[in-house]
This record gives structure tokens, sequence and C-alpha cells, in this order.
């Protein structure tokens, strides 16, 4: 299945769900895209005018360019999730989008989707860490047999 | 009956415009009131909804939203508005929005407001608001029926549509001048295409600048305001009377956005911006081009607006542009498609962002037929869907006969009402 995650680009989150055979749909792949194009010169992501432009389809015209230019890389992500983990209160290197606005944007359109949803807060002892990557792969295995159905 | 409009709202005390709000409100004959919530409620509400808010005025909104929705607070309408600029007010007024519109029935308008914000400059949005409440029954209707005339009178253009059954099969377009005569002519080119005569017609509606003076003296059952109508009009010959869709009329002196939710107008812009960005603008380029106006949008078509650039958005400063890069060596071809690709520009800068536009986007009026702004605007937006119904240089004249058909069995005769 494919799998979305919040935050979008968190290697971690990323790395589970490879490893119990599903598709993290991750913002470094749109990057990548982005970034590789030889058509476009704007660095450092290669965004341009039309990103923020084609994030009004999921972000109202008064949300700032900066929200609009993210959802146009999350918005088509989040379209295409079969499921989704989200996981708050994470610290940076965990994986973060860099604004507030457009973290709860996410999040709420995530939660709009009505597919199957994990929320977790970011574990802050060894045992809620552990019950945490239990969460996540018992979720990740109901996940096979909701595929198989 | 007061019309009761909830406000949803986060900023409007500390911005100074609470009591600008409530007099225009007031000025139609309506109230503003504000739903009524537990404390202990707020936050349950909020986190129901889904949209982790910092700002707790926000979380209010949410929860007098959440209230109308589950129905504990009863209103006829809802008035949705934040401090402009507010990026995370910008997104919830945004989902409030949505949230009201898939639970309920009830029209919204929403507005971002500053400290200058005057009750006149809400007019039009309660008017059209309460409008919509007191007229929600003409306004639902989906089909023309018998034989009814509608009269768009425009800035530029008079308009006429006689309809039949659901189908239109006579129109008339007439440049106008004396408001009642150029009405009469366009009634009578209309006419001149079908066996009828005037007496046969069962009812008449009117719109646009002059539809008091030309409904009065026709007698029309219904006058109405152009936003109303032209949506109307809109989804009706867009077939896209259910669900959501944006309306744009670049017109000849003014522009329309309007955003309908299945068929009935929830928010709009109109007017304000300079002459560059209107049709007239196109008139004078496709002069200077030496096309008439209906060949500019296929000349445009095959231009490249990136090899000649307008840099200037007014009226007077934009044409000589074009006249230097005639002379720089510019081709007829790519200066068309400058002059359409800048007013679609204008039009997003200046008015779609004060909306949040919903596919499908349904473009109308005279300057939907120039090939090259519609290609324009669509760029400018991303790519989105746009339909451009057959008959859209008649908007107004069609949603005002198919409106008005729904009104001539009835004893409602707004020439009797102005």
């Amino acid at each position: 299945m494919k799998v979305a995650i919040f935050p979008p680009n968190s290697m971690i989150l990323a790395d589970m769900i490879v490893r119990k055979g599903h598709e993290p749909l991750v913002v470094q792949n749109e990057m990548k895209q982005k970034v590789t194009s030889p058509d476009l010169d704007a660095p450092p992501f290669n965004m341009t005018e039309q990103d923020p432009i084609n994030g009004l389809k999921y972000a109202a015209i008064e949300v700032p360019s900066g929200v609009r230019g993210r959802m146009s890389l999350f918005g088509p992500l989040i379209e295409e999730a079969e499921a989704a983990i989200i996981m708050s209160e994470a610290p940076y290197g965990f994986g973060c989008v860099g604004c507030a606005r457009s973290s709860e944007l996410t999040v709420f359109s995530l939660r709009k989707r009505n597919i199957p949803l994990l929320e977790l807060e970011y574990p802050t002892s060894r045992d809620a860490t552990v019950e945490m990557v239990y969460k996540i792969n018992t979720f990740l295995d109901q996940l096979d047999s909701k595929e198989e159905e | 009956m007061t019309i009761k409009i909830a406000q949803l709202s986060c900023g409007t005390e500390y911005s100074g415009v609470q009591k600008e709000i409530e007099k225009a409100a007031e000025t139609f004959g309506a109230e503003m009131v504000m739903p009524d919530v537990n404390l202990d409620d707020i936050e349950e509400s909020y986190e129901k909804f889904g949209l982790s808010c910092v700002s707790s005025s926000l979380k209010l909104m949410i929860a007098r939203a959440m209230s109308l929705v589950e129905g504990q607070n009863e209103a006829d309408a809802v008035f949705i508005c934040t401090c402009f600029r507010c990026a995370e007010a910008a997104i919830t007024r945004n989902e409030v929005r949505r949230l009201i519109q898939n639970n309920t029935d009830l029209p919204v308008v929403t507005y971002s407001f500053t400290e200058k914000t005057k009750a006149s400059e809400l007019f039009i949005r309660m008017e059209a608001l309460t409008t919509i409440v007191s007229r929600k029954s003409i306004l639902a209707r989906e089909k023309q029926e018998g034989l009814t005339l509608g009269i768009d009178s425009g800035s530029t253009t008079t308009k006429v549509a006689l309809m039949e059954d659901n189908s239109v099969i006579g129109t008339g377009w007439v440049k106008t001048g004396n408001v009642l005569e150029c009405a009469q002519d366009a009634i009578n080119e209309a006419l001149s295409q079908t066996d009828y005569t005037y007496n046969d017609i069962e009812a008449i509606g009117t719109t646009g600048y002059g539809r008091m003076t030309i409904g009065k003296q026709l007698g029309a059952k219904l006058i109405q305001e152009e936003i109303s109508v032209n949506s109307k009009g809109a989804v009706y010959l867009a077939d896209a009377q259910r669900g959501e869709a944006t309306v744009l009329d670049i017109g000849g002196m003014d522009n329309k956005v309007i955003t309908v939710n299945n068929g009935i107008p929830d928010n709009f812009t109109m007017g304000g911006i300079c002459a560059g960005a209107s049709g007239r603008f196109l008139d004078m380029a496709s002069g200077r081009l030496g096309v008439d106006i209906t060949e500019l949008g296929d000349l445009a078509r095959q231009g490249d607006h990136l090899k000649s650039q307008l840099n200037s958005y007014c009226i007077v400063f934009g044409i000589q542009d074009l006249v230097t890069n005639l002379a720089g060596g510019a081709t007829n071809a790519d200066a068309a498609s400058a002059a359409c690709y800048s007013v679609a520009e204008q039009v997003y800068e200046q008015q779609l962002q004060e909306i949040d536009v919903r596919e499908p986007l349904i473009q109308v009026g005279g300057t939907s037929l120039i090939g090259g702004l519609v290609d324009a605007v669509q760029d400018i937006l991303g790519g989105i869907d746009i339909i451009v119904p057959e008959y859209s240089q008649y908007i107004g004249a069609i949603g005002a006969a198919m409106l008005v058909s729904g009104l001539k069995d009835t004893d409602v005769d707004d020439s009797k009402k102005y």
C-alpha cells in the first residue's frame, strides 16, 4: 500500500514502511525530480513561481506562497495515499517541513482523507519508543490484511 | 422576517470592524448573531474538526461552526471573516467554509478584513447573502419552463435571450446607448429569430446596470443583481448545477469572480480594478493590431507571450508597451498573446487573490470567446479545468430568463417593488 507520512521527509518512518513491504510516499522523491530537472534553474530546490500557483489546488489564494509551494509537493502525495502515519511533536532531526501552517494543513488534509490513519506522539523514553515501533509495525501489518480483503 | 447571519470570525473586535459588519447587515434587514458555545465544548469541537490551530479565537470560530453544523445554533446564513494576511486564519477560514458547505445548506460568504474595512465595502456581500436567503427557492431552479425573456443591461452591451422549455430560441446583442431603446432593439432582434411576438412572452427578468429602469418599464417579474443571476446562468449552461464551481466574467468595464456551491453563489469579488485588466484593453489592443476583437483570440493562440512582454498594467502604458514591442520586431501574434496574458495576470493578481478558486472554472461574458485569454487564465491558474459554455456571452440574459420562469405563475412582481 502507498503510505503517506508526517513529517513527509522522515527517513525513519519511510524506512519502517519499506521494511514492512509498503511504499512510503516521501517528499524526497518529489524534490529529486525537481532538483534533477534540466529545464529549471531556480536553486536550491528548483521551485519556481509556478509551484505556489499549483498549490492553489490545496490551499486558498490568501494562504502565503511558502505554504502553497510546500502543498504543491505534499498535496499530490496526500491524494495518492492509501494509508498514513502522523508523528506529532517530533524534533527537527526526525523530519520537518519548516512551517507550522504547512504542518497544520498537511495533517488536516491527511485526516480528511478517511484512510487508515495512525497518529502518534514522538516518544520521549525508551519504553515509549518500543511502544511506538510496535504500534507502527502492527498498523503496517494490518494494512496487509486490508489489502488482501 | 429578520435574517439571522451567523458570524464566524477572528479579530473583528481588535481590528475595530465589528460595528461596520453589524451596520452592513442592518442595512439589508439582517442581524449578526454569534453562535453560543460552552467553554467546555470548545476543545472537543476543534479536536473533532481536526485542524490543530494555535490561535484560541480560531478554535472558538471552529467550535461555533461545529455548533451550527450539529444544529445546536440556528442561522439563515453564515459570514466568515478573519484578518487579512493571517495565514493560519486563511487556512481555517477556508476549511470552516468547506465544513459549513459540506454539512449544511446555509449560504456562506467569506471575507478578509483590514482595519480600514467599512460597512459600504460589505454591502454587496450582505445584499447577496440576504438575497440568497430570501430568494432561495427561486435560485434553486434548475430548468427553464414556458416562454420567458431575459435582459442583461450591461455597461458596454445589452444582451437578450428568449427561452422556451429549457432551450434558447432567440438572442439579441446591441451596444449599450439609451438603456430602454437598446433593450427594445435587442428584444426585437431575439424575437425576429422566432415566430413569437412580444405579447406571447410569459415573463421577463432583468439584470445588469440598467435592470431597474428596464424592469420597471417592461413590468419585469424578476429584477435582480448580476451576481446571483450570472452565476445561475453559468452553472446552468455549463451543466454544473451540483457541487462547486467558479464563475469568471471579464467584462468591458468590470470583472466578476463568483464561487458557487450547488448553483448558489457563496463568495465573489467584483469591479474596483483598473481598465488594463478589462475587456476594454483587449478591444484597444485588437484595434492597434488591425484585427477585429473576434479574431484576437485565435491570433493570440498562434503567438508566444514571452516574446512580447508587457511591463505595464495600465491601459495607456500597456498599449504603449504593445506599440514598442511591435516596433521592436515582435509579431502581431506574439503581441496579441501578451495582451491576453497581461489581462489574465492582472485578474489573477488583483481579483482571484481575494477568492479561493474552485474547479471547474466557468468563463463567461463576451471575453470568454477570446480563446487566447481563456488559455492564459488556464495557464496562470496552474492548468485548471475551464469550461466556456455555449451562449457564454449571453450569461446574464439566460440566467434571468431561466430564473423568471419560476415566477411566471406567481404573484411576485419586482417591477412594482422598486
